[in-house]
């Protein structure tokens, strides 16, 4: 590159002068303009890098060795002073989580203008004018209500709009965004995304996307560096290092991408799981004395799973997909409707209770807070037996060895708690507790969603595996159609409450027919796989009718 | 194994060795802790009268010893009393929610915004002043805050996911209660008995001074406080310790109380490698 904006030259960032490396002998060329992501797992470095550039290294890391050049001037030669006024005007930030960094006891106006204040004399009705006018730009349409509003009052994606805002009033030459979309749903994430990557192309500014989700950085640069451990394995242009990966750990990445699996048949036969218009509502609470206002959670969805099925229900947050998981586990009343199991209801008392009781289970979400801090893990899978009297005791051991190994984990895993475990094993723990009944039918509510990629792609495998062997049926409850594409046969689209769609996973992903499916399907890529052993991404586009239609 | 922590260690001699005075004073003193002896009134510490003695000539040490039986055996005998009664209306209060958890919410904040010792002075009126008057009263002030913390605990566990896992594998509630939810409320009540304990320790001895304690001429460590301040200018040794001996059975027991919590939370027994 003749004359980069920034070139980050052998750069080794450590805990003290000896301590461990986080980041080992980086080096990348940035060209004003470009847009360059950088992916990895939690540990690679990637943000620790980002933090560099801005010369925010948090206290115990510092640079130990290299160089980082910004137009030419070294950062190792700039004063404090000359370093904060680089800050803002020159290298910015968006982070991940926009309600922490956004000041909650700040109004929106004060903040954007803290910046503007800070960098260069501009007048206060200037000021205000570029404020509404950023505003505007990010898609807030009424600016003044907004600068008079205070943070909590904004939805996360907006939250994420109005620090992209605040970044760019000061036109910076280059913008690090550290995951800014990670704690967004796969709609709003594209549509906040679109948004960052016209503005910076408007202003000319260069964007480093720091970022585990591979297919998001495919889509938004034009070049990326893969990093592992610290140290960066694979750089080059975007389709190149998909297309034809070079190091092994981008292959890795590449294979942990979800694939279609192909489609089985299975036979028609009675219902498992029976939802017949099921209607829940919540008491919405408002002001000190709450004149009951009341949130339908779930309105009028029915639905069937068939034995051995594995039933993907979809759906943005807010959508009462969680709700009506929790009404199936038996954790959440309901106003209407009902739900049969075998052909009988779910409360307490009914006839077929403790058959539903015995082949029900359930994974959750979180697998820091499903298990219980204060018991082995050995004890945690065993509770799954003790309910049940028919096993003797003395047969507890011999069973919960045998569920560990059915999820991969040796027997010595037993004697160990649950915050000795990395959150891929605790999510084998959680399903091995689901599954040591054998149940017949398994409720997954977001089970992948808070585990790094290639953990992820594991149990999800994990999970379909353990599916075909045992054959129980599942209700798959995610936000992410890329997962659904793995392993669902069947598919529903919740919106607010209500089923909007329904068919088989091929339908659905391939001859989407309600305009929410589609707008979920084009924030999704459709893999290809290359001859050269990597991948080719392809975008549907939202407006789309049909099948084949993609964008560019 | 990691190393034992300072607090531990600490902790553990001071409230051993209050413990052995309290043993031993049951049974065995240097001297009768009840016989004045006028000819050695006031006397300074000396080889034969180690922490001196008081105005009736009685001897001092000895006196500490049955008064640390004494107050020992209040601080315990309250502290369990407010920590089993408010546990069981906690966790009652924070699992039934609804009507029942405004009701007792309302009484116990009613007794909390009391003030305790005043409370404690009233209800001494009624039940009279004695070792079980004091241990009922000081017991039932405190249980209040107790049934703060295990009902506030017990709301925010039963929305965990794990207390959730639980009912799904088809567990009854009283199960659930007894295996994760009450296992869950070790620590933040660890931290709060011990606390409780300096507080009862505290408050006895208030309730001495006032002379509405146990009742000379037994010793309490807080009676014997209160005796010793018309004496302050001729024997300030009266005063020193009793004094010292209730700060460092004070010192002792929260230490304890901080490295048994520390102990007991198995997240902070072997880290992640």
């Amino acid at each position: 590159m003749s004359n980069p904006l920034l070139e980050i030259r052998d750069v080794t960032l450590g805990i003290g002068r000896t301590g461990p490396k986080i980041v080992k002998g980086a080096n990348l060329a940035i060209a004003p303009g470009e847009i360059v992501g950088i992916v990895g797992e939690s540990g690679s470095g990637k943000t620790m890098l980002g933090r560099a550039v801005l010369g925010l290294s948090p206290a115990p890391i510092s640079m130990t060795a290299g160089e980082i050049y910004f137009k030419g001037a070294a950062y190792s030669g700039m004063s404090e002073p000359e370093m904060r006024a680089l800050r803002g005007a020159g290298v910015t930030m968006v982070f991940q989580e926009p309600m922490t960094s956004l000041n909650p006891a700040m109004r929106i106006g004060r903040q954007l203008e803290e910046g503007l204040e800070l960098h260069g004399n501009i007048g206060r009705k200037e000021r205000k004018a570029r404020m509404l006018d950023m505003l505007r730009r990010v898609g807030i349409a009424d600016g003044e209500r907004a600068l008079a509003a205070y943070p909590h009052e904004f939805s996360g994606g907006m939250r994420q709009r109005i620090m992209i805002a605040s970044a760019m009033l000061m036109r910076p030459a280059l913008l690090v965004a550290d995951e800014p979309t990670t704690a967004l749903d796969a709609v709003t994430q594209r549509d906040v995304m679109d948004l960052l990557v016209d503005l910076t192309r408007e202003f000319g500014t260069a964007v480093i996307l720091i970022s585990h989700d591979l297919p998001m950085v495919a889509r938004y640069c034009s070049r990326i560096v893969v990093m592992q451990t610290g140290e960066i394995v694979e750089m080059g242009e975007t389709a190149e290092l998909l297309g034809a990966p070079k190091h092994d750990y981008t292959r890795k990445l590449l294979a942990s991408l979800p694939m279609r699996a192909s489609a089985r048949a299975l036979p028609e036969t009675r219902p498992i799981v029976s939802v017949e218009k099921l209607k829940v509502d919540f008491a919405a609470r408002s002001g000190l004395f709450g004149r009951g206002g009341v949130k339908h959670a779930v309105r009028d969805v029915s639905l069937d799973i068939r034995p051995g099925e594995v039933l993907a229900v979809v759906g943005g947050s807010g959508s009462g997909k969680t709700t009506l998981a929790r009404v199936i586990a038996g954790l959440t009343g309901h106003q209407g409707g009902h739900v049969l199991f075998n052909g009988h209801g779910i409360r307490p008392g009914s006839a077929g209770y403790d058959d539903y009781r015995r082949n029900c289970q359930m994974v959750f979400q979180d697998p820091f807070s499903s298990l219980d801090p204060r018991m082995k893990v050995g004890a945690l899978i065993a509770e799954g037996l003790q309910a049940l009297h028919d096993v003797p005791s003395s047969e507890h051991a011999a069973r919960v060895e045998k569920a560990l190994e059915s999820v991969a984990l040796n027997a010595s895993f037993a004697s160990r708690f649950p915050h000795e475990l990395s959150g891929g094993q605790r999510q084998r723990v959680a399903i091995a507790r689901a599954l040591i009944r054998r149940p017949s039918f398994v409720i997954a509510d977001e089970a992948v969603s808070a585990l790094d990629v290639t953990v992820r792609a594991q149990i999800l495998k994990l999970l379909a595996d353990l599916q075909s062997q045992f054959g129980f049926a599942c209700l798959f409850i995610t936000h992410d159609l890329s997962v659904v594409e793995q392993i669902a046969d069947r598919v529903v689209v919740m919106h607010e409450g209500r089923i909007v769609e329904e068919g088989s996973r091929d339908e659905i992903l391939d001859r989407p027919r309600h305009d929410y499916t589609r707008r979920l399907l084009s924030a999704i890529p459709v893999l290809d796989t290359t001859p050269a052993g990597g991948v080719e991404l392809r975008w549907r586009t939202e407006l789309g009718q049909g099948a084949k239609a993609f964008a560019d | 194994m990691r190393p034992v922590a300072p607090n531990l260690v600490i902790g553990l001699a001071l409230t051993g060795l209050v413990g052995a005075m309290a043993l031993l004073g049951a049974f065995w003193t240097p001297y009768d802790p009840l016989a004045m002896n006028f000819a050695s009134r006031l006397a300074p510490p000396s080889w034969s009268y180690w922490l001196g003695t008081d105005e009736f000539g009685r001897d001092q040490l000895s006196r500490l010893m049955l008064g640390a039986s004494a107050s020992v055996k209040i601080s315990i005998l309250t502290v369990i009393l407010a920590i089993s009664s408010g546990t069981i209306i906690g966790i009652v209060s924070g699992f039934l929610r609804g009507w029942p958890d405004r009701i007792i919410m309302s009484l116990n904040d009613a007794l909390l915004a009391f003030p305790g010792l005043l409370f404690a002075l009233g209800l001494l009126a009624v039940l009279g002043a004695n070792e079980n008057g004091i241990i009922l009263s000081l017991g039932l002030v405190y249980m209040s805050s107790v049934v703060r913390v295990v009902r506030g605990t017990v709301l925010s566990l039963r929305e965990r996911e794990f207390v959730e896992a639980s009912y799904v594998m088809g567990n009854s509630l009283s199960f659930t209660m007894r295996r994760h939810i009450l296992p869950n409320c070790i620590a933040p009540l660890t931290v709060l008995a011990t606390s409780m304990c300096g507080w009862t320790l505290l408050a006895e001895s208030a309730l001495s001074f006032l002379g509405l304690g146990v009742a000379p001429p037994m010793p309490t460590w807080g009676n014997m406080l209160a005796g010793s301040r018309s004496f302050l200018d001729q024997a300030v040794w009266l005063v020193i310790f009793p004094g010292l001996t209730i700060s460092l059975a004070l010192l002792g027991i929260n230490l304890l109380g901080d490295a048994l919590r520390d102990r007991l939370d198995p997240r902070m027994r072997r880290r992640v490698g």
